[in-house]
């Protein structure tokens, strides 16, 4: 007789632990051949809010952090990842309809993408910082700094890849950041928040919503605790109006693309920096 | 409720322990020592073509630790060999895929950490203190940190189309011996080069544990070969015709040679030598960190450091304050067996350094320098030397020039910062320097001024894979550490 297996329940994923939304709603994950899968919890603006509350928390233990140990910790999630290989290959390949030898790949692009991000937590203020020849006895240097909270949308057809492209950057610097995974495809990114929450990576750092885009996005796009928001995930959206609410404290915006680009393209590092400020510094040289 | 009776109680004299000393070793049995080692050449272990071995020793206790092959002519090539086979696969897989074996290198080093500490400390002499939580941390961070290069650097601004240049012969000194390999092999597997090292030869066992970490990681044969040996086994890695690269650090004399030797052959070299850094303390210094800065400046690894505080310039004002409060602070270093967790310093590393050390400290007393050392039993047997200062050190002293390489420090006064200026560049090195004041204002025009690659202000000997490190002048040219470190072994752009 076959056994009856033990199904997960999918949850969010804020300040660490893995709470149904206090809405207490859920909504139906179909695979990509249409079959029920499971029922993932929707997210409410109140929930959007206490994972705002958790990222904000979590900022300055991040932020402060030192780049190495960063470096160590992304790593980690590399490590963790790899280690559960079988099971992300399965959950892509259900989620993205793809067959188990390109879902193993795109597991591999995931896991890759987090350890190349791994390597520039402590290179990117090399690359992009400077010290400035200014015309005076001054010592003059600016160093990129972690914008703070930022609230971003993970791409709809690459659930796992797309998902990880997205977030890595912005936790290089050190920010912290709300998550809204892929609405229809969140399943894959779950699992994946349990491999953050045993990689070191401190309570709070990812949170991780699932649920109506349209219904979480103008809550996080408004947002005055939230001081960036990345659209990239929101590709042939209209926009404009989450970008006028991001303008009452003046976020720091990442447009959607016009279409979902291919996430197995080498990384752009510049997306570090879209999600950090750059300080300058003057200091007098002289007896 | 009882009344407890009030006891009489003395304040204790927190400077002199009422109980004896209790040593604290860390135990040895976590390394094994096999009694012969050969060479490991593309990934294997094989014997010197001539059979010639040599004694590796504990400098602590004189005991003989293994016997090592001797690394001839022939076997160089054949080392040579293995890496240029290796060169041409290794250089062509993808950056993220070298990155990867770079990153296995690295957590093994974490997860072999003690280990490694424990065999360092026997071999080279140096406290456990520094081996476990200096020399080890730095080790694994600078795999970790050129790990992440390896697939990003296009990114590091040293020409559009960075290549690897080949193979590498890497030559590196015994007063850090794991850690200079670090600085050697990761930069130069990071950017695609494959890589013929030759550690020191009173210092060789790390270097030959870390080959069994090469194993451990999978990392493909050929592409680190560790060739054991003497000033000999070096001048045929450098005479080697099929080398693209030399990357040595050492002495100054051993340096010069070396560039002669390139000179013509197109080989790119890059030279991390001797030093005779000024540490200068104003007297608006914090007066307690100076002296702790003074004190890690010159006695860190007993002085065996190329950018070690060896002339310490302090202004007259403070100048008796300084040397009072010093001497106090060398009376409670603990000088004895490496591995116990509470020594502060330990053994010299080889009969021939100490010396060295002997007669440089003789020439100071000769020619009319004040010698000071704390009362201090020397051990009976290994090889020791106390903690020395020199006071009224005049700038014409051996002492004030020379490298001394070892736990002796040279104190010369100054009044005006231009004076400290004149009399920190006054050597023909230019490793490091060290100021110390409260004002950063005067630690940024003393930074513009001191000739020398590494400053340290309100800190000393402080080391990070991020950080660029290296010499001007005669201490050598080319930058270990951060990105610039990456210059050593790319090809495009004139580095």
């Amino acid at each position: 007789m076959a056994r009856v297996d033990v199904r997960k329940t999918y949850k969010l994923y804020i300040g660490g632990k893995f709470p149904r939304s206090e809405s207490g709603r859920s909504y139906e994950i179909r695979a990509a051949d249409g079959g029920f899968v499971a029922n993932a919890a929707r997210a409410s603006r109140k929930d959007a809010r206490d994972a705002v509350v958790a990222a904000r928390k979590a900022f300055a233990g991040w932020s402060s952090a030192t780049a190495y140990n960063r470096g160590q910790i992304l790593y980690r999630i590399a490590e963790m990842i790899e280690g559960r290989r079988d099971q992300f290959v399965a959950e892509v390949a259900a989620a993205e309809g793809l067959s188990t030898r390109k879902a193993a790949a795109v597991v591999e692009a995931a896991v890759d993408r987090w350890v190349w991000y791994a390597g520039w937590t402590d290179k990117f203020a090399q690359v992009f910082g400077a010290s400035n020849p200014v015309a005076g006895p001054y010592f003059n240097f600016s160093v990129p700094e972690p914008t703070g909270v930022v609230a971003a949308f993970a791409p709809q057809s690459s659930s796992l890849l797309g998902f990880v492209s997205v977030v890595a950057p912005i936790l290089t610097s050190g920010n912290t950041v709300v998550v809204v995974a892929s609405e229809q495809r969140p399943l894959p990114v779950i699992s994946l928040t349990e491999a953050l929450a045993t990689s070191d990576v401190p309570a709070g750092v990812v949170n991780v919503l699932t649920g109506h885009v349209d219904e979480l996005a103008p809550h996080l796009a408004g947002h005055m605790d939230v001081n960036a928001v990345d659209l990239t995930g929101l590709a042939e959206r209209d926009t404009v109006e989450l970008e006028q609410r991001a303008a009452e404290n003046v976020k720091r915006v990442v447009r959607p693309p016009s279409r979902e680009p291919d996430w197995n393209a080498t990384p752009d590092p510049t997306r570090i920096m879209a999600f950090t400020e750059t300080k300058t510094v003057w200091h007098p040289m002289g007896l | 409720m009882t009344d407890t009776p009030v006891r009489n109680t003395r304040v204790p004299d927190m400077a002199t322990p009422l109980w004896e000393y209790a040593p604290a070793p860390e135990s040895r049995d976590i390394v094994t020592i096999d009694s012969s080692y050969g060479l490991f050449i593309g990934g294997e272990w094989v014997e010197p073509s001539d059979g010639t071995m040599f004694k590796t020793v504990n400098p602590a206790t004189e005991e003989v630790l293994a016997e090592v092959a001797q690394a001839g002519r022939a076997d160089v090539d054949r080392a040579v060999g293995a890496a240029r086979k290796a060169f041409g696969r290794w250089a062509k897989l993808p950056g993220a895929e070298r990155g990867k074996y770079l990153y296995r290198i690295a957590r093994i080093i974490q997860e072999r950490a003690r280990e490694l500490a424990v065999l360092e400390s026997i071999d080279n002499g140096k406290p456990i203190k520094e081996t476990r939580d200096i020399d080890l941390p730095l080790v694994a961070a600078h795999f970790f940190y050129y790990a992440g290069w390896a697939d990003k650097l296009a990114w590091a601004g040293l020409g559009p189309d960075p290549r690897p240049l080949g193979v590498a012969g890497q030559i590196i000194p015994w007063n850090f011996p794991l850690l200079m390999l670090a600085w050697k092999v990761a930069p130069a597997l990071a950017c695609g080069n494959t890589v013929v090292l030759k550690p020191a030869e009173t210092t060789p066992l790390t270097a030959l544990l870390f080959a069994e970490i090469c194993r451990q990681a999978d990392l493909p044969p050929g592409v680190v070969n560790i060739v054991t040996g003497a000033g000999e086994t070096g001048r045929h890695l450098v005479e080697h015709d099929g080398v693209d690269k030399i990357a040595f650090t050492g002495s100054t004399e051993v340096g010069k040679q070396i560039q002669r030797t390139v000179a013509g052959t197109g080989k790119r070299v890059t030279l991390e030598l001797g030093g005779k850094a000024a540490n200068v303390i104003f007297d608006d210094a914090p007066i307690d960190q100076a002296v702790e800065g003074i004190v890690n400046g010159i006695f860190f690894n007993q002085g065996h450091v190329c950018c070690a505080g060896s002339r310490l310039l302090v202004q007259e004002s403070v100048h008796d304050a300084v040397i009072d409060k010093l001497k106090r602070r060398l009376g409670t270093l603990r000088l004895g067996d490496p591995l116990d967790k509470n020594t502060d310093i330990g053994a010299i590393n080889s009969s021939v350094q100490l010396d060295r050390i002997t007669e440089l400290v003789s020439a100071g007393e000769q020619e009319g320098a004040q010698r000071w050392q704390p009362e201090c039993d020397l051990p009976e047997r290994g090889y020791w030397f106390p903690p020395t200062v020199f006071t009224g050190v005049a700038q014409s002293h051996r002492i004030a020039r020379e490298e001394i390489f070892g736990p002796v420090v040279s104190v010369l006064p100054f009044r005006t910062p231009a004076e400290a200026i004149e009399k920190a560049n006054n050597t023909p090195y230019g490793l490091s320097a060290g100021v110390w004041t409260e004002k950063g204002s005067r630690i940024l025009w003393m930074a513009q001024r001191l000739r020398a690659g590494v400053v340290w202000a309100n800190t000393f000997n402080k080391f990070d894979p991020a950080s660029p490190f290296g010499g001007y002048k005669e201490s050598g040219f080319g930058r270990e550490g951060g990105r610039h470190g990456l210059g050593a072994y790319l090809a495009g752009g004139v580095h």
